[in-house]
């Protein structure tokens, strides 16, 4: 999805200043997003790691389960490019093989959340009365106990299945999210082409997916990319306390977790997938932001005036 | 004032109540206390197991045991835990250790998050302000496992520079501590830096991008411009003028990100080997302890609840407009 949109906004941009008058909105925010560098890099490095992480393994020569016992505890060298473990199982294979985990469950656990952070804001945001102050209430309840500590209550029985963490994630990360498209609904509720709408007698279903939805689809890209990062963090938070991804599967977490006793003294154990960790959650605040910058244009406005000056 | 303050506390009692029954009966429907008994080798006699069961009112429905624990609670007695133990006297025994990480950690991060924040905002797109912003991305990117360990490591390699102990990081105290006062508080201290900083470190970086933001949309506003017109210096405008109401919105942000905190501090716990709530929830999950988990909840509850208080009245402080309510 992403590269053909880089090539064809970077193409508009080159074919002159006349144009950008008459430019949708769609191609301004393209292109306002394309002259943030360190995004579109990120965006490059998240896409490359997302088919590395599913492309590579089969090409190495080992697995991430396989032992090889001529390469006990050995730091990084050409035969196993990350080192090995006390087991002698590569640590390229494992670190592979826990970004599959941790991207998968970091996409899908976004992707819900924004799904049930939309529904929720938006109809507690359009319809008010009873149904705000419910689910509000029921907002406030989960932000109020720490959503980690249940998840790790829930998640203990499930043992390991990705499926549940993703439900179980995705149920206990939508507050936030869900507030703040509740507050752009409700200012959007009382603007003219919405009441046209309601007094031509569009459905309420209908005005919120074709009229509502829309307006408020800024705030939805730019949480569902911050989220990637939370829902990576969270899985991986899991997995290290060892409530998540159970061996002899490998994620993130129980890689990072396994390498941090011997950090001092075998360093790439804990270095690698911590490394790798931090730069998918990286990569996926930095598409946030400029997300942000493209799509919000109020923070703009505001960097003109202080550049002027 | 006092009627807002009043007002809040009971919504946020209210909801305080309702978690920790929501806690409380997605542990008990979770759990299996019993299940360490039954997988010991050799297994102990069914006598056994029946009279546990009973002592932990695992024959009753959920909603009767909530009520056994909820009335002990009231009274301030959270149970026992599943080998027998008081689970209040052991809370109260960590509570301290947790709260001494909390709050410092907290507050540093809380403060020197703003004090960057706002001065990153001032410096805008100078090369300390692109630093700052782009090291706080990194942090808040960085889990608090990973920066624990980070920690460690470059601590250990300053250690091994100047050739003394400077920093420690396993436990609160060194087991032989010399006597004195003085030694005491500097072992604890010594103690104390790294997990303080593990915390605090997530906290700045979250806020001082908050707090720049914030800090920005200010410095365009008019009001600044006419303190700057009345003649107050641009130190004074800014500071008396534009830092007081930028802080408006990170009060309401405190009291969110004091959860998240909470969370962090098990982590560290578990690294630093600190004996508080997040190393015990950790026991707690693993012996599936029904009490001590509901403990634990209704501690972080209680901890979130005096956290968003003391945000409302922060906020009252700051804000003239919520005086009037």
């Amino acid at each position: 999805m992403t590269e053909p949109v880089t090539t064809e906004s970077s193409t508009t941009a080159k074919s002159g200043v006349d144009v950008a008058s008459f430019a949708s909105r769609r191609t301004l925010v393209l292109r306002r997003f394309v002259r943030n560098k360190p995004a579109v890099v990120s965006i490059a490095i998240l896409v490359l790691l997302f088919i590395g992480c599913y492309a590579l393994p089969p090409l190495l020569p080992y697995s991430y389960s396989d032992l090889d016992y001529f390469a006990l505890q050995q730091p990084p060298s050409t035969d196993h490019w990350f080192g090995t473990n006390a087991l002698g199982q590569d640590l390229l294979a494992q670190t592979l093989r826990g970004m599959q985990k941790s991207l998968l469950i970091g996409v899908c656990v976004a992707f819900i959340s924004t799904v049930i952070a939309a529904t929720v804001g938006t109809i507690a945001g359009y319809f008010g009365g009873w149904r705000d102050r419910s689910l509000m209430w029921i907002v406030d309840l989960m932000l109020v106990v720490p959503s980690f500590l249940l998840v790790t209550i829930v998640v203990q029985r499930t043992k390991g299945d990705i499926v549940w963490m993703i439900v179980l994630l995705s149920v206990f990360s939508w507050m936030i999210s869900s507030r703040i498209v509740r507050g752009m609904t409700m200012s959007l509720r009382e603007r003219e082409f919405v009441v046209a709408a309601r007094y031509m007698g569009v459905s309420n279903t209908r005005i919120i997916l074709r009229h509502i939805i829309p307006n408020v689809a800024s705030i939805i890209i730019i949480d569902t990319a911050l989220n990637v990062g939370i829902a990576v963090l969270a899985e991986t938070a899991l997995s290290y306390l060892g409530f998540g991804v159970q061996p002899p599967d490998v994620s993130l977490g129980t890689l990072i977790a396994s390498g941090t006793p011997s950090a001092t003294t075998f360093p790439w154990l804990f270095l690698f997938p911590a490394g790798a960790l931090v730069l998918i959650i990286f990569c996926a605040n930095l598409i946030g932001d400029g997300l942000r910058d493209a799509l919000d244009p109020s923070s703009k406005a505001l960097r003109r005036r202080k550049a002027r000056k | 004032m006092t009627r807002f303050l009043a007002r809040r506390l009971l919504n946020y009692l209210v909801l305080l109540a309702l978690a920790s029954f929501v806690a409380y009966i997605l542990a008990a429907w979770q759990f299996n206390p019993l299940e360490n008994l039954l997988s010991r080798n050799p297994r102990p006699p069914e006598a056994v197991i029946e009279a546990k069961r009973l002592e932990l009112h695992l024959d009753k429905p959920l909603l009767v045991q909530f009520g056994l624990w909820a009335s002990g609670v009231v009274q301030g007695d959270f149970g026992t835990t599943v080998s027998g133990q008081p689970v209040t006297d052991e809370l109260w025994r960590r509570v301290g250790v947790s709260l001494r990480l909390l709050v410092l950690g907290s507050v540093i991060g809380t403060v020197a998050g703003v004090v960057i924040g706002a001065w990153g905002a001032i410096r805008q797109y100078r090369l300390s302000d692109r630093v700052i912003t782009a090291l706080s991305l990194l942090v808040i990117s960085t889990p608090s496992f990973v920066m624990a360990t980070l920690l460690i490591l470059s601590a250990l390699g300053l250690n091994s520079a100047f050739g003394v102990q400077l920093f420690e990081f396993t436990g609160e105290t060194s087991p032989d501590a010399v006597g004195g006062a003085w030694n005491q508080f500097v072992d604890r201290l010594q103690h104390l830096v790294l997990p303080t900083l593990t915390l605090a470190l997530g906290g700045m970086a979250g806020y001082s991008r908050y707090q720049r933001n914030a800090m920005l949309d200010v410095l365009g506003q008019d009001f600044i411009r006419t303190a700057r017109a009345k003649g107050l210096t641009r130190r004074r405008a800014l500071f008396k003028h534009g830092l007081r109401t930028a802080l408006i919105p990170m009060a309401t942000m405190f009291a969110y990100s004091f959860a998240g905190l909470f969370t962090g501090a098990v982590f560290v716990e578990k690294i630093f080997g600190w004996h508080g709530m997040g190393e015990w929830f950790i026991q707690g999950l693993n012996t599936q302890d029904i009490n001590i988990i509901s403990a634990i909840v209704v501690f972080a509850g209680v901890t979130v609840l005096l956290a968003g208080l003391l945000s409302d009245i922060i906020y009252a402080a700051l804000d003239p407009r919520v005086r009037v309510t």
